[in-house]
């Protein structure tokens, strides 16, 4: 099993009542759909919020970044990169930056 | 004393503001969940303290959240809102056809006995029902399939159901409006629907007397006397005494029959308030002046009441849930704006004040009357 760390949005983290990275233990390789599933069953309040509930595609207004780099639109079952999988860097759920 | 506890959505947020009887004196406890779109709010008349709250921002679409104290705390219920069968098309606002998708709960109707079943009106329009305190939803796919489903179009805010009244003789009679499809009847509880139009007339649509493609803004129903509608239309007040089959203009001396929220007094089922907003296309109070208008005669004969309100210079709009009534004698009556501004008369319109100046755009105010 892989301990991932998730960094999570302003309003995510207030509706999960976490106010720090949130860690879930999923198998390997990690991947954005292991870990995501692993934190909506933690979790059961997020599901829909980063994800459809039906469709289970990410939301329009969120990213998915890892080792700096949007992995928004890469393939949602292809292992996370090392550093995330050892822990050392988090799997960050980010929204799109808008204003009003 | 009787209290009064008003439930606000906001832009940001929703706000829980309550006074005594005397409904002078504000407390205003919010936000709750800042930041999000919180569209409508609304407690159980079976139980004042459990409230509901329909919360949604773009980012993260719709959640539920529910009080059991009276808007203290709050805790995510659920949130999923499939369509019970295949969604099928509606009407784009160019007459080519688009799938439905649902994209936000508009309006939370719990029912008068029982604190776990409520309904949910949503967008795009459908009918949801939870009996497990908004655990789980399904959908009352009746109406959403309806013959004339494919002809439906969005109005300017989305093809939303906003308007959902139940007759208190009998709950398998209950009345919906879509904006921009119409009005709809049931009487077996949701399982068929029939259109409820005839005499309503709108000069924006192709044919102004057509069945379907009504822009009802909102309805209202005083429970001593279910079988009269009162209706703010896009253009024109209405009024129904035979349960929608047949609707008449009553929007008389009016300055201005466009508007949005529509309100029965709670004592005197002849009594209705709008607020007239100058047009479709400038959506502010006639001349930058604000005005309740009050009849005391089911509609026709209307007079304003000013004392208190913002008589020059007032460019806000005020959205179809945002105005409410409570129940005591003499009645409150409260009205929430684009701007922010929350007003309240505590003497059945004759005199406002303002509750909240500041607040953000102001999508909701419901009132409970509590012991």
């Amino acid at each position: 099993m892989r301990r991932i760390r998730i960094e999570l949005p302003h309003h995510l983290r207030t509706l999960a009542g976490v106010d720090s990275t949130v860690e879930v233990e999923v198998g390997d390789p990690p991947t954005p759909d292991a870990v995501l599933d692993a934190l909506e069953g933690r979790y059961p309040m997020l599901r829909g919020t980063i994800r459809d509930h039906s469709t289970r595609e990410r939301r329009a207004y969120l990213r998915y970044f890892a080792e700096g780099r949007d992995i928004s639109h890469d393939p949602s079952d292809r292992p996370l990169p090392t550093s995330v999988a050892e822990g050392r860097e988090a799997f960050i759920v980010m929204g799109a930056i808008s204003g009003g | 004393m009787s209290r009064v506890r008003l439930l606000v959505g906001t832009r940001k947020g929703a706000f829980i503001i309550t006074s005594d009887g005397s409904r002078r004196s504000w407390s205003i406890d919010g936000p709750h969940f800042g930041g999000w779109e919180a569209m409508h709010l609304q407690g159980s008349p079976a139980n004042p303290d459990r409230i509901w709250a329909a919360v949604f921002t773009d980012w993260h679409g719709q959640v539920i959240q529910r009080s059991d104290d009276g808007g203290r705390k709050w805790t995510p219920v659920g949130s999923d809102f499939a369509y019970a069968s295949d969604p099928g098309d509606h009407k784009w606002y160019d007459g080519t056809p688009r799938t439905w998708e649902f994209k936000r709960v508009w309006h939370l109707a719990p029912t008068a006995d029982d604190p776990d079943t409520l309904l949910a009106g949503v967008a795009d329009a459908a009918l949801f029902r939870s009996s497990d305190g908004g655990e789980s939803w399904s959908e009352l796919p009746g109406l959403r399939t309806h013959s004339t489903g494919e002809e439906w179009q969005p109005g300017a805010a989305g093809l939303c159901l906003h308007t959902i009244l139940v007759d208190p003789r009998d709950a398998r009679r209950m009345y919906v409006a879509i904006s921009a499809a119409g009005v709809l009847r049931t009487e077996d509880g949701g399982g068929s629907w029939e259109l409820a139009t005839r005499g309503l007339s709108s000069e924006h649509i192709p044919n102004p007397e057509a069945t379907v493609g009504h822009c009802i803004h909102k309805m209202a129903m005083h429970p001593s006397r279910p079988d009269t509608l009162f209706m703010q239309k896009h253009w024109d007040v209405c009024r129904s005494d035979d349960r929608g089959e047949n609707w008449k203009e009553v929007s008389g001396n009016l300055p201005s029959d466009f508007g949005f929220p529509i309100v029965v007094h709670p004592h005197e089922p002849e009594t209705i308030y709008v607020i007239p907003i100058q047009s479709d296309s400038e959506r502010f109070p006639p001349g930058g002046q604000l005005g309740v208008y009050r009849s005391r005669t089911g509609g026709d004969e209307w007079e304003a009441l000013t004392r208190g309100l913002p008589r020059e210079d007032c460019f806000v709009n005020i959205l179809r849930d945002s105005m409410a009534v409570d129940r005591l004698d003499p009645a409150g009556v409260y009205f929430g704006t684009t701007g922010g501004q929350l007003f309240a008369s505590p003497n059945d319109g004759d005199d406002w004040h303002v509750v909240a100046d500041n607040l953000p755009k102001i999508y909701s105010v419901e009132a409970q009357t509590l012991p």
